[in-house]
């Protein structure tokens, strides 16, 4: 019997995120485009720290790990140097948002010719659950114990709206809390990748995702809350190039 | 043919003619002039300049290039330089050859974009976190800093590690002749650990990381590491001995500084003192070979630097050991040829106090 | 039909959830994990891969008939 529905070659053995971390659905969705444009050997991809690092032992291409915040800086140059090469960044919102931000804003403003994929689940989620820079107002964390107080901490920074203030060719939010959202979403991750390796420039996809083990929610309290609570704050949609 | 050349443009020529085709830097004082010949001229000879946004970027960037196989470089000046440590932690991790240049100023902190000698510490003592080591290549003239990049780029992939090139501002702001030699291609994909899209030999793809995770076991790495720096450490010790043969008091100076020492033991000689000179050229690995030959006869070790403490008089002093230390750091200004022989003198006079 | 890997299953219940025949259930055993491992009815199921698009852990695979 003929599978129309299987796992992509390019994801092998277990991957160690806790149960309904929405990691292991963008991982999936990544090595399902790459497989579907037939760039599994042509495809490099640079990982961020944090629980992105855990990537590496479940997505078999060839990757670099990035030190903290500087996949953007590290896939530009990749791509610089092996420009028929698909090149993305698969970094959290800490990494690409907060340590990382001038890398991810200046690779935008060069319009450098690689994919970020940025997973926004609004937590610092392998250090323990950190307030990060996309926790929304009154999230609890271990570093915003009453909440984040945004007279304190500020408001969450909405790292996609930033990026759409440059020139680049791509550039949407998606979220996988539900069947029809990750569907987009793969739309988006498809658009981004053959963006880059059609007219080139600067792509990015910024993916809202649970992360129920640091929200403290269950994984069906933390997808409803997404729907609820976080996709008010950072809708989803195409932001730039969509009508390519 | 011999041509003049400041030190600087010197240095990023000379990473061209090594098959650099990949250079990401920042601004600052006095390396700048190597970020300016490279943006003018990297790109008309098919290579990749970019100035980034920081140090930091710049660094990175040098590693994502190093990862594909590209020779690539990247420099800067105290300040900036510590901000590449980071990047250079990494590549030590991850056995990735590059260049990185410190054209040295003098100070703390922000201190004074002058010329100095104030980055040993950083430079040789691993300045990033970890505890690695890099091979570090002290140049004290323009054809040197030529000479030495060359070679710091085929030691970087010989021994696959992060090279650097501590020169300074006087060396890197001085312009004197130099020979260049022939132009070299480098293949990027002459190795099979870069990264180029996974293949039949890695079918879970490369995976450039901190070798740590995926090529040791865990009482293997520690080995390995060791083993790695005493390869290093055994095989690539360089320096010049000046009249050391029967010196009684020898000088130990680097890069501007050592030009300097090199006119006092003329001076020295002429009225009959036995001094003499060992100039360290790889300041890591420290070149203790030669303290070895001479320690038998030696009677005092003079180090001559351009900091305010002394930084490099503690190496001296670990494999100068058993003969007396003694410790002339200039601080701001270049050595004075008459202070250096007016130390020799009060060595020889038993006034001076050993450092160490 | 629909084949699970019970062993990749971490019970998060999105497959459950989003299953739109609500043929999915925790299963009465723990798998090597210690995870009840998502079970099918096959009677209920209709192929259409909801639980694929929604699993993080690639524990479904659908298959044609």
């Amino acid at each position: 019997m003929a599978a129309v529905k299987k796992a992509p070659s390019t994801i092998y053995g277990y991957n160690s995120f806790c149960p309904g971390c929405g990691h292991g659905i963008v991982i999936r969705l990544i090595a399902e485009v790459v497989e579907e444009m037939g760039l599994a050997e042509d495809a490099i991809g640079v990982l961020a720290v944090g629980c992105s690092c855990l990537t590496n032992r479940y997505l078999a291409l060839d990757l670099l790990q990035a030190a903290h915040g500087r996949a953007a800086a590290s896939a530009g140059a990749i791509k610089r140097c092996r420009p028929d090469k698909l090149v993305f960044t698969y970094q959290g919102d800490g990494d690409a948002a907060s340590i990382g931000i001038a890398e991810t804003l200046y690779s935008a403003q060069r319009n450098e010719n690689f994919t970020q994929i940025i997973v926004n689940n609004g937590v610092y989620g392998m250090t323990g659950g950190q307030m990060s820079p996309t926790s929304l107002v009154g999230q609890k964390t271990t570093t915003s114990v009453k909440g984040r107080d945004p007279e304190i901490m500020g408001m969450p920074l909405k790292i996609s709206e930033l990026i759409s203030h440059f020139d680049v060719s791509y550039l949407a939010r998606g979220s996988v809390h539900d069947a029809a959202h990750i569907r987009k979403t793969k739309t988006y991750i498809r658009k981004a990748f053959e963006t880059q390796m059609n007219q080139g420039g600067y792509t990015c996809v910024e993916i809202i995702s649970p992360c129920p083990t640091n929200w403290h929610l269950t994984p069906l309290q933390a997808v409803d809350r997404i729907e609820k609570e976080v996709l008010e704050y950072y809708p989803v949609g195409e932001i730039k190039g969509g009508a390519r | 043919m011999k041509r003049l050349m400041k030190g600087n443009n010197a240095l990023a020529e000379a990473a061209i003619l090594a098959g650099c085709r990949f250079f990401a830097g920042y601004p600052i004082t006095p390396q700048t002039e190597i970020l300016e010949y490279l943006a003018k001229n990297l790109p008309e000879r098919g290579g990749h300049f970019i100035q980034t946004e920081s140090e930091l970027a710049g660094v990175n960037m040098v590693l994502g290039a190093a990862a594909t196989g590209y020779r690539a470089m990247t420099s800067s000046a105290g300040p900036g330089f510590s901000l590449k440590q980071e990047g250079i932690s990494y590549m030590c991790s991850m056995e990735l050859p590059a260049v990185i240049v410190d054209v040295m100023r003098y100070g703390i902190g922000l201190g004074s974009i002058m010329l100095g000698q104030g980055d040993y510490f950083q430079a040789v003592k691993g300045g990033g976190h970890g505890g690695y080591k890099v091979p570090v290549y002290a140049p004290a003239s323009v054809q040197e800093n030529v000479d030495f990049t060359i070679r710091a780029f085929d030691t970087a992939e010989a021994y696959r590690t992060p090279v650097l090139i501590l020169s300074d501002g006087a060396i890197g702001q001085m312009a004197e002749s130099v020979e260049l030699p022939e132009g070299r291609e480098h293949d990027p994909d002459q190795y099979d650990w870069t990264l180029k899209g996974r293949d039949a030999a890695h079918p879970t793809g490369r995976k450039m990381t901190d070798r740590i995770y995926y090529d040791f076991k865990f009482h293997e790495y520690d080995p390995h590491i060791r083993e790695r720096y005493a390869k290093m450490e055994k095989e690539l010790q360089m320096w010049e001995e000046v009249e050391t043969e029967d010196a009684k008091i020898i000088l130990v100076s680097y890069g501007i500084s050592s030009r300097v020492c090199r006119e006092a033991v003329k001076t020295a000689r002429k009225k009959g003192w036995k001094v003499g000179m060992i100039r360290p050229i790889t300041l890591w690995p420290f070149p203790k070979k030669a303290f070895a030959k001479t320690n038998s006869h030696a009677e005092a070790y003079l180090t001559v630097e351009m900091n305010a403490c002394g930084q490099m008089v503690e190496d001296v002093a670990l494999y100068g050991r058993g003969v007396p230390i003694y410790s002339y750091p200039s601080g701001r200004s270049i050595a004075d040829p008459e202070a250096i022989l007016q130390k020799i003198e009060s060595i020889m006079n038993g006034e001076e106090k050993e450092v160490f | 039909m629909v084949h699970i890997n019970s062993e990749k299953c971490k019970a998060c219940g999105y497959c459950v959830k989003a299953c739109p025949k609500g043929a999915l259930a925790f299963g009465e055993n723990v798998n090597g994990k210690g995870y009840h491992a998502v079970t099918v009815d096959e009677e209920k199921c209709v192929s259409c891969g909801t639980c694929y698009t929604v699993c993080p852990d690639t524990v479904f695979t659908i298959e044609e008939g």
